[in-house]
């Protein structure tokens, strides 16, 4: 248990690192490689939760597909090697309060629903089948509704995209 | 591995031993698909020689390449982002070592007996764009650029195909454990015929065939060298990059193409496994210790064998077009491999 605090806390040492140098980086393409670093140390913490679905599908979603498609879209558009200037919004400081509240709420929600509760060291290790009997029993229908979603978004994106 | 040698090795010790196994499972493949099929098989297809200086035959031209490599100045272009241009090579390599780890090469011989092994696998080879869009960017040169563009997409598109040709295996496998698929394979039947198992690649041959493609354009091997195309975009995101940093994808390239046949013959081929009706093993636990021996010599076996199928595609295949790359995957891989989950669900419900 020693062990995995230890991982836990250099984790998310680097993840904070990370996350703060991908708002205070002057670089968009440096931006998005940051952001890498904070989703693969989300993924490290899932698997120190012996969550390993969860952590591949973060692998595979974020790092092998969202954050391609980021730097493809940057390298595209505006690929300039160096500093770029005028990156800020001007509305930037409007983040801060609301990033404390969010803060506040889900440390309020987490305590409350869980306050001294341990997680069984053992015996917690969820395995895929078990994660696919929720995913197509009691959550059949959410995952259906989601399922739609994303069958309209990428039939939006065609009609967008068409040109005739 | 360590129940063969009767001795309790601490974690430590199993650690360093699963890292050097590591290394041999990478460089050794790389090192002899070079000297096998792209230094001699090439030159044979092409009737010429190849190298015949350095020791018998040319065998010992691996180790002068390296030499040559090692001792070449490392050339960074003045406007290149230094750092991202320093990691990009690792980063490839990286993605290959993540990759060799899941395969099982034994019984007992394994890296990891990951539950979730063969999504881990298709997970972890994503990776590697990510390394090739940072040297393509880095590199500050448009033909760089335009080949981590095009390297982007197309891996892209082919992650799909590969996915979907996978699933029909795990769906007649009913697990993603690389180790249970072996199993699966081996100590099955076919209509009451047990004499060679059943191999996937019988019953998932569609699957065998879209995997096959897939990686090969995974692997940017002719026909699907386009982000590295020499005549126009003069190696593509690998233009900039000499002597060490050079050698270092060059390995990845081929360590990366010996891992994924490694992967296609664990998960087609029946991996490390031989027909267990042979030697009436019916569980895992049967399995003699000696095919801990014998399994890495078989699985190397199998990889040869599919390594050579895509250099003997590679060597004989022109290029194709950007436009054409794009529609065979989307209108041709994909539907069939979507229709090959449908058939194989189908079966496996009416079985």
């Amino acid at each position: 248990m020693i062990a995995q605090n230890i991982g836990f806390a250099i984790i998310a040492a680097v993840m904070i690192i990370a996350a703060v140098r991908v708002v205070t980086t002057s670089n968009v393409v440096h931006a998005a490689l940051w952001l890498v670093v904070v989703l693969s140390g989300v993924a490290a913490q899932y698997i120190l939760l012996a969550a390993e679905f969860v952590a591949v599908t973060q692998v595979l979603v974020y790092i092998g597909a969202v954050m391609v498609l980021f730097l493809f879209g940057t390298m595209l558009t505006r690929s300039r090697i160096g500093r770029d200037s005028g990156l800020n919004n001007t509305y930037w400081k409007l983040g801060i309060p609301v990033a404390l509240v969010l803060f506040a709420a889900m440390a309020v929600a987490l305590v409350n629903s869980f306050g001294d509760e341990r997680m069984p060291t053992d015996d917690n290790i969820v395995s895929t089948q078990q994660v696919s009997d929720q995913i197509f029993g009691p959550y059949l229908l959410p995952f259906w509704a989601l399922s739609f979603v994303l069958l309209a978004a990428v039939i939006g994106a065609i009609v967008l995209a068409r040109k005739d | 591995m360590f129940a063969l040698l009767a001795v309790e090795i601490p974690y430590w010790g199993q650690s360093l031993l699963r890292v050097l196994g590591g290394l041999v499972a990478v460089l050794l493949p790389a090192g002899t698909i070079v000297y096998l099929f792209l230094f001699k098989m090439m030159s044979f297809m092409q009737s010429r020689l190849g190298p015949m200086e350095a020791g018998p035959y040319g065998s010992l031209q691996l180790v002068a390449e390296v030499g040559k490599w090692l001792q070449k100045e490392d050339i960074q272009p003045e406007s290149a982002d230094k750092p991202i241009f320093k990691m990009a090579p690792i980063v490839v390599l990286m993605s290959t070592f993540l990759l060799v780890v899941v395969v099982p090469f034994g019984p007992d011989a394994w890296f990891t007996d990951f539950e979730t092994g063969v999504f881990y696998a298709l997970a972890v080879s994503s990776i590697s764009v990510l390394g090739i869009l940072m040297a393509g960017w880095s590199s500050a040169n448009k033909y760089s650029l335009l080949g981590g563009l095009r390297a982007a997409g197309q891996l892209i598109a082919y992650e799909l195909p590969m996915v979907l040709a996978v699933m029909g295996v795990v769906i007649q496998a009913g697990t993603m454990n690389l180790q249970q698929i072996v199993f699966a394979q081996n100590a099955s039947s076919m209509f009451g015929f047990d004499g060679v198992g059943n191999p996937y690649v019988l019953t998932q041959f569609v699957g065998f065939v879209v995997f096959m493609i897939a990686i090969q354009a995974e692997l940017t091997q002719a026909p699907f060298d386009m982000p590295i195309a020499e005549s126009e975009l003069v190696s593509g995101y690998m233009t900039e990059y000499s002597g060490f940093r050079f050698l270092i994808f060059f390995i990845g390239e081929f360590a990366t193409a010996g891992v994924f046949a490694m992967i296609a013959s664990t998960l087609f081929l029946g991996g490390w496994g031989i027909p267990f009706a042979w030697f009436g093993w019916t569980s895992m636990d049967d399995v003699s210790n000696w095919m801990n021996i014998a399994g890495p010599i078989i699985v190397i076996t199998k990889m040869l064998v599919l390594t050579f199928l895509i250099m003997w595609v590679r060597f004989t295949y022109p290029r194709f077009r950007e436009d054409q790359l794009q529609r065979f995957a989307w209108k041709v891989l994909i539907p069939v491999s979507l229709a090959n989950i449908m058939a194989t669900a189908v079966l496996k419900v009416a079985f």
